[in-house]
């Protein structure tokens, strides 16, 4: 029996499939459909310090084996979390990673300090990379210097409690250096990719479709941009763990991001299409290792990068 | 276990018969026992295009009226507009194909407890869920009238059978080529004035239940909505199809019309809102 236990920083999963931060709201929705026990963890909506509305409709756009959405982080707020959605997790079992994003540096540290004490986090993914915020110069993993005094932040306010997982952005001309940035300041791991920002006209209107005007797109076009940038980022910095995700929706996208570098992969838009999606994707992904002779999933992590084995001829 | 999507299963049902009625496709779907659970209201969703398609997210259709009775065990009527690239491929597939589909999903139509005078109004194709409604209702015993409108006759979806289910059925379209001249909103305050009627139900375009709301606002008329917001997964993750409703104590917060909906109380939606963001945060 294959071993698909995986690990990110100090945080042990039984499982190597996550669901994808925004794609799984707080985790009761899906409860129908999978048993949230046997999946690595519940990686929940980014929440923020307050409530908020986020953007107004329309918020999605479907395009050629994708959407764009644009929510714009609507959630009940930290505190409401904490007291609702957390302990409903925690008490059906399902292990957690909490996603948090703020608008400011301190933001981040304030919602740090709250998931301090709470029971039953795994990790935290700090969301520095949302494209759907007011102002593009706030997505904070286009910045180095920024992503760094976030990451920073967040790993006073925990105190190595927590892993600390960075969400960035595709969207940046050097992906590499600010994952050595938010590695030096502190994160355990990395979660690439988040959304690619687009935009989708309405040739009706002929303006921009959705109310935010662009937004993220995600699903199975931005698949080959994930492997890449999984790619880019395990060759520069083997002993990083990243948790992958982008346009997964069978075991064989799961696997090429594994062997890319990915020691566990999340799946979010296929949820949509499919709310049973990581389970099957696990199940699926299980048997596509056994069939190439893996004995655990951490044999396939970077598997893509080994060294070219001499000719036998 | 959450109460979210309680009902809901993954199915993968067989087309019994797709047929053509106007504009529309009257599509029958064998689904088995879940018809058991579903409930005017409720929506179907449905994977489109094939395996190898481009397209996905679920396509969520109002479920027209269920059977229990068949020889093939519980059906499911859908009326479908082949307007998009979804429903065309839905209204394409031949009899004995089988889909991915999940349901019941979302809320449903309030039935009465004890017989109330009733009024049904759709608009275009949003008429197919009130004719099962219709049926139930009269089985309570209760008084069911029914207004159709849409921009034309053509679009008007009005079976000879869902007939039977209503005392009368009055139809209006916006050219006059079916039935009265006019929309179908236009009759309302009258009915209201009168105390004819004590619940109205709607389902159509979001213009036309907010003009509704609009009438009912300041009578004891209950007005139950089903609404319409594009989803991209019918089960409340994707946070997309989100519309501003109030809560009993006048705070309104973006609710997913896929699980706190489609139907919701006409009076606590804020259709002001729709398409903007409430200013004060929750």
């Amino acid at each position: 029996m294959i071993d698909m236990s995986t690990t990110l920083g100090t945080a042990w999963f039984a499982h190597p499939i996550f669901t994808a931060s925004g794609c799984a709201s707080s985790g009761k929705e899906l409860a129908q459909f999978i048993n949230l026990e046997d999946i690595g963890a519940v990686v929940t909506k980014s929440v923020m310090n307050k409530a908020r509305h986020g953007r107004p409709t329309p918020r999605m756009a479907e395009t050629a084996s994708g959407m764009v959405n644009s929510i714009g982080l609507q959630g009940p707020g930290i505190d409401s979390f904490l007291a609702n959605d957390l302990p409903w997790l925690v008490e059906n079992r399902a292990r957690v990673i909490v996603s948090i994003a703020g608008e400011t540096v301190e933001e981040y540290a304030v919602l740090a300090r709250k998931l301090r004490s709470a029971p039953g986090i795994s990790a935290v993914e700090v969301n520095i990379s949302c494209p759907n915020v007011e102002n593009r110069g706030l997505v904070f993993a286009c910045d180095p210097d920024a992503s760094r005094n976030v990451i920073d932040g967040v790993r006073r306010a925990l105190g190595g409690e927590l892993p600390i997982i960075a969400k960035l952005s595709p969207d940046v001309t050097d992906l590499v250096s600010i994952a050595r940035g938010v590695i030096d300041s502190g994160a355990d791991g990395l979660a690439l990719i988040n959304t690619v920002l687009a935009m989708v006209i309405n040739i009706d209107s002929m303006r921009p479709h959705l109310a935010g005007k662009t937004g993220g797109l995600s699903g199975p076009a931005i698949k080959p941009i994930a492997v890449r940038a999984i790619y880019q980022v395990h060759s520069a910095m083997p002993k990083v763990p990243i948790l992958g995700m982008g346009g997964v929706s069978s075991g064989r996208d799961a696997l090429e991001l594994i062997l890319a570098g990915a020691s566990g992969v999340s799946v979010g838009t296929a949820s949509f299409g499919n709310p049973s999606a990581v389970t099957q994707i696990q199940n699926e992904l299980q048997f596509l290792l056994e069939a190439r002779g893996f004995t655990s999933l951490t044999q396939a992590v970077g598997y893509a990068h080994r060294i070219e084995e001499a000719s036998t001829s | 276990m959450s109460a979210i999507n309680k009902f809901a299963e993954q199915i993968r049902p067989i087309v019994v018969s797709n047929k053509r009625v106007g504009q529309y496709h009257q599509i029958i779907l064998n689904v088995g026992d879940v018809v058991t659970n579903c409930r005017p209201g409720n929506f179907i969703a449905i994977n489109v295009g094939g395996e190898s398609t481009r397209m996905i997210l679920r396509r969520a259709f109002a479920i027209s009226r269920v059977s229990t009775s068949g020889v093939l065990g519980g059906t499911m009527e859908l009326i479908v507009a082949p307007h998009g690239q979804g429903s065309r491929w839905l209204c394409s597939l031949q009899e004995g194909a089988e889909i991915d589909a999940i349901t019941p999903l979302g809320s449903a139509f309030g039935i009465p407890t004890s017989p109330v005078n009733a009024l049904l109004v759709g608009g275009g194709y949003g008429s197919a869920p009130l004719f099962g409604l219709a049926e139930v209702l009269k089985s309570r015993g209760c008084r069911v009238d029914m207004y159709l409108g849409a921009s034309t006759g053509s679009k008007i979806y009005a079976p000879m059978e869902g007939k039977r289910a209503v005392n009368t059925l009055r139809i209006y379209t916006e050219d006059g080529s079916m039935g009265e001249i006019g929309r179908v909103t236009a009759p309302i305050a009258q009915l209201i004035a009168e105390g004819a009627v004590d619940v109205i139900y709607s389902c159509g375009p979001m213009g036309m239940l907010s003009a509704i709301s609009s009438i009912v606002k300041g009578s004891d008329v209950v007005h139950q909505c089903a609404v319409e917001e594009s989803m991209a997964c019918g089960v409340g993750i994707c946070m997309t199809c989100v519309i501003p409703v109030a809560d009993e104590f006048g705070v309104t917060t973006m609710k997913r019309s896929c699980i706190d909906g489609p139907v919701m109380d006409g009076s606590l939606v804020q259709w002001n809102l729709v398409g903007k963001i409430p200013e004060v945060t929750p």
